[in-house]
């Protein structure tokens, strides 16, 4: 048998994935080339070339406040999860308790459960305790569906570490904190830093739980986009969508560099 | 820091006392005993190997006494302390992985520091130790390398820098040398040796390798099914070994399994045609009663081979068994001859090359023989259920 018939095959499956790519990133490409319109309405192809809408991003104050609160929220969310799952980590990897799995299975739910079920059950226990529409609030509940990104890193750390080196650490007479601080913490770095930039990344274009936790007074930028969408479409919008999009995939890519920085052996 | 005051050189008090003692120590993991049952008192100073086959519970007895593993029963002792509350920082005993185990984010010297800071010696106090750490492995100039640029043979020195530059009340190694290849190994060896004899320090050290035990111990416990078989001397366990698995572990040996009887202090070992005086000495240590399966144990270069005619060596009173030669390996400074025994066991002589001896060829039959003192009796739980049937009533001899 022979390459006659399998050529085109593979031909036929190169492009097939190009396609799919092009489907996946297309809607989201497509807002770069938008957001540098010169006219006043969202089309495209654009016409002309402009910045005005990035300098009316940066100069309108709704648009301003929105990126500082998300930045804010996405910042304290990603210590809070950074601090959290680290902790959830140890306790899961490394403890030897009745019901682990059940505790794993529980601090992992988050990426499991329909996020507007989250969401509701949230907004219904926050009103109680009076925190939807502030800062409290939102960290709280981003930092819920932050954790898991932060265990699930942390964890694979913990896992290819070298536990002799701990024991090694201890009979050396370091006990349990010390041998944390200089043993352990150094070694699963890149995996805690990896954790806290999911965190933050979570938490940046987090939309949906954010909807219900915001209010006219307090918003973050994905809801102030989903407001404003909803009355004008002014391609400034695509101005920010451009700029979430940067700051997530610098993030990403960060992620991953810092993940690939293995404990060296 | 409990530890941080403790003199390095040990008052005489401490002298006296054994460095460890453990008493009827056991570790089950679920149903499964790991180590059942072992004591053992170790001097001040001595180097004691935990030597046996794979799964006896060796690594298991140095966890406990490390304090990572908690024991089902039994109690630890270091230098007279009771060490059942005691967690493994505050136990002050060095221990070397077999993976060396270095802090890969630490240069060699940071590691080397490493106890130092954690019993808060001063900054100057720390770089001179860390210096005479390195001297004393021959590894100056190598403080600022990470672990990963250092070879296999270095990173255990440093790894055992680390574990001696505090002067732990002990010094645990678990197979400690089993990665490196053959030669390092034994240079190894002997610098481990020395060092710990320089240093005085006491060590509990672990292989499965008969020769490294022979060589670097002072006394060696033989592990067998979570239990000390034998404690002793190298040459003690090869002269004396107290059972079967003894003898079969350490050194080459020539087993001869039968029945044992007794006759007045001595006795008989029978096996179908054959019979063999077992001397006094022997049938004492053995303290064996009569009427039981037993073997002989006769270390290859005790026997001699002799013409199947030569009636003198058993008329002085040796044992005899006659055999043919199968294969004779010449190995330079001896020839190792391989024997089929009658009933197809296999014999083992080895012959010192001198040049005037006389050389048997393979397919000669010949009489093998030994002193009676030369042989040691152990019993062979494994041996005939009962007495046979139909044995010669009179000694061959
Ligand atoms: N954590 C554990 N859980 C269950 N069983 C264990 C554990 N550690 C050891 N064992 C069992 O205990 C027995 C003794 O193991 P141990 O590691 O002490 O043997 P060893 O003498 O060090 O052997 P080796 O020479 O192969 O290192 C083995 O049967 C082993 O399977
Ligand atoms: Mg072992």
């Amino acid at each position: 048998m022979t390459d006659s018939w399998r050529q085109p095959r593979r031909l036929l499956l190169v492009a097939l994935g190009a396609l799919t790519v092009f489907f996946l990133m297309a809607p989201t490409l497509v807002v770069v080339p938008m957001s540098f319109t010169a006219s006043n309405a969202l089309t495209f192809p654009p016409e002309g070339l402009s910045t005005r809408w990035y300098e009316k991003m940066v100069t309108d104050p709704q648009w301003s406040t929105g990126f500082l609160n998300s930045a804010k929220v996405a910042f304290l969310t990603a210590i809070l999860a950074t601090v959290l799952g680290t902790l959830a980590a140890l306790g899961t990897v490394r403890g030897r308790f009745p019901g682990r799995g059940a505790v794993n299975g529980l601090i992992l739910s988050p990426l499991i459960v329909p996020v507007i079920i989250i969401a509701i059950g949230m907004f219904s226990v926050f009103v109680r305790w009076k925190i939807t529409g502030s800062i409290v609030g939102l960290v709280l509940a981003h930092t819920a569906l932050a954790v898991p990104f932060v265990v699930v890193n942390v964890a694979t750390s913990l896992r290819s570490m070298d536990r002799n080196l701990e024991q090694a650490a201890q009979s050396l007479g370091a006990g349990p904190v010390r041998t944390f601080r200089r043993i352990t913490l150094p070694l699963i770095l890149p995996g805690v830093l990896a954790g806290g930039l999911f965190a933050f990344i979570t938490s940046w274009d987090e939309v949906v739980v954010s909807i219900f936790l915001t209010s006219a007074r307090f918003r973050t930028l994905p809801v102030e986009m989903w407001e404003q969408v909803r009355q004008v479409v002014d391609p400034t919008v695509a101005a920010v969508s451009t700029t979430l999009l940067a700051v997530t995939t610098t993030l990403l890519l960060l992620a991953f560099v810092v993940r690939r920085q293995a404990p060296a052996r | 820091m409990t530890t941080a005051g403790r003199p390095i050189d040990g008052s005489s008090e401490r002298l006296d006392r054994p460095a460890l003692v453990l008493r009827g120590l056991e570790k089950s993991f679920g149903d499964v005993p790991a180590v059942d049952g072992v004591d053992l008192e170790v001097r001040q100073g001595e180097f004691i190997t935990l030597l046996g086959p794979s799964g006896s519970g060796k690594t298991t007895t140095l966890r406990m006494i490390a304090g990572f593993t908690r024991q089902s029963a039994g109690t630890i002792e270091i230098d007279g302390a009771d060490m059942s509350q005691v967690p493994p920082y505050r136990r002050d005993v060095g221990m070397i992985f077999q993976n060396y185990a270095l802090f890969p984010h630490m240069t060699a010297a940071e590691n080397i520091a490493f106890p130092l800071e954690m019993r808060r010696a001063s900054r100057s106090e720390i770089r001179r130790r860390v210096a005479e750490a390195l001297a004393l492995v021959k590894l100056e100039g190598f403080g600022g390398r990470y672990p990963r640029q250092l070879s296999g043979g270095q990173q255990q020195r440093i790894a055992f820098a680390r574990a001696v530059v505090f002067h732990p009340r002990l010094l645990l190694m678990d197979e400690p040398l089993g990665a490196l290849d053959k030669k390092l190994r034994e240079a190894l060896q002997l610098e481990v040796m020395h060092i710990s004899r320089q240093l005085g320090a006491t060590v509990i050290y672990v292989t499965h390798d008969q020769e490294e035990a022979l060589v670097m111990s002072d006394r060696i416990a033989i592990f067998n099914r979570g239990r000390i078989e034998q404690l002793g001397r190298g040459e003690d366990l090869y002269d004396r070994p107290v059972s079967l698995f003894v003898a079969d572990f350490i050194g080459d040996s020539n087993i001869l399994r039968g029945w044992f009887e007794r006759d007045g202090d001595g006795g008989w070992l029978v096996r179908d045609a054959s019979r063999w005086r077992v001397g006094a000495a022997a049938t004492a240590r053995a303290a064996l009663d009569g009427d039981r399966a037993a073997a002989l144990v006769v270390r290859p270069e005790r026997l001699r081979i002799v013409d199947p005619g030569d009636a003198g060596a058993a008329a002085a009173g040796a044992n005899t068994v006659e055999a043919s030669v199968r294969d004779v390996l010449y190995l330079g400074s001896i020839r190792k001859y391989e024997l089929t025994l009658p009933d197809e066991q296999t014999a083992t002589v080895r012959q010192q090359v001198g040049g005037n001896e006389r050389v048997w060829q393979p397919g000669a039959r010949v009489r093998l023989t030994w002193a009676v003192d030369d042989e040691v009796l152990v019993s062979d739980p494994g041996g005939r259920p009962s007495r046979p049937g139909d044995v010669p009533t009179a000694p061959l001899a």
